[in-house]
């Protein structure tokens, strides 16, 4: 399946809804959007990863990358995903440990909701 | 035995098919339905990787993918890029991972590798024996046949 980027604002978060497969293809549109996303101001940014079907290494990378970029920009970053398939990923690279994870968006988008970009 | 050859040039939209042909074999093999994403997610690093290191090379060669299944079902994926660079399969630390000073490619590539070493039991990676290159050989288990 195609990637699918929606962007929607919740609670003052931008939300990042990815849906598809994201992989060595398709990781650098996502990689682009989010670079857009903090370029055009947004500050507290949420992906949304429940509609994913596939995630590899790139597309890690890039959600590493654009925490970094947040955590320069002095904003937050979080990642919504209850997904056991994908949760075991985030396990075995250890970045469960780099990213806040949260189980629905709206607990991502509560005040304080989404950790620090640390 | 029944071996399924694929070869792809070194570009990144070929990863995908590679993935859905792996997938495809490991079903029709037996490997059991809860193991078939891991295989996927597996075969995808491998061959991300495979395709990437062409790239910073600057190969064409193609990148090969063979399937076979006897007795378990064995994958190998084959580049042609200089032993030296598979000297950065390492898995990096939490604290590296989002550490300003580590790069893209590197972050990638250690996160690829834990992803190889966490979902396969059986992986190996050797140098192949003709010329430049490093084959990636992941084995799992197939439970009829």
């Amino acid at each position: 399946m195609e990637l699918s980027l929606t962007t929607r604002t919740v609670a003052g978060h931008t939300v990042l809804e990815v849906g598809g497969e994201v992989d060595v293809y398709t990781a650098p549109r996502l990689r682009e959007r989010l670079i857009e996303l903090v370029d055009a101001g947004s500050r507290d940014v949420v992906v949304d990863l429940e509609r994913v079907d596939f995630l590899d290494s790139t597309g890690l990378g890039v959600l590493v990358g654009a925490l970094k970029r947040l955590r320069t920009a002095h904003g937050t970053f979080g990642l919504v995903c209850s997904k056991e398939p994908l949760l075991k990923i985030f396990r075995i690279t250890a970045l469960d440990q780099v990213f806040p994870i949260f189980p629905t968006v709206d607990a991502a988008t509560e005040r304080d909701g989404s950790g620090p970009a640390s | 035995m029944a071996t399924v050859r694929l070869s792809f040039s070194p570009a990144p939209v070929h990863v995908r098919t590679a993935r859905l042909v792996g997938v495809a074999v490991a079903r029709r093999a037996g490997v059991a339905e809860e193991l078939l994403d891991e295989v996927r997610l597996a075969i995808g690093e491998a061959c991300t990787r495979a395709v990437t290191l062409h790239r910073q090379y600057g190969l064409t060669d193609l990148v090969t993918v063979e399937m076979s299944d006897s007795d378990s079902y064995t994958v190998r994926v084959i580049d042609h890029a200089p032993i030296e660079a598979s000297v950065g399969l390492t898995k990096l630390p939490p604290d590296e991972l989002a550490a300003e000073s580590l790069t893209d490619d590197a972050l990638t590539t250690g996160v690829g590798f834990a992803l190889l070493a966490g979902f396969v039991d059986d992986l190996q990676v050797r140098p192949v024996d003709d010329g430049p290159g490093t084959e990636v050989r992941m084995v799992w288990p197939v439970t009829r046949r």
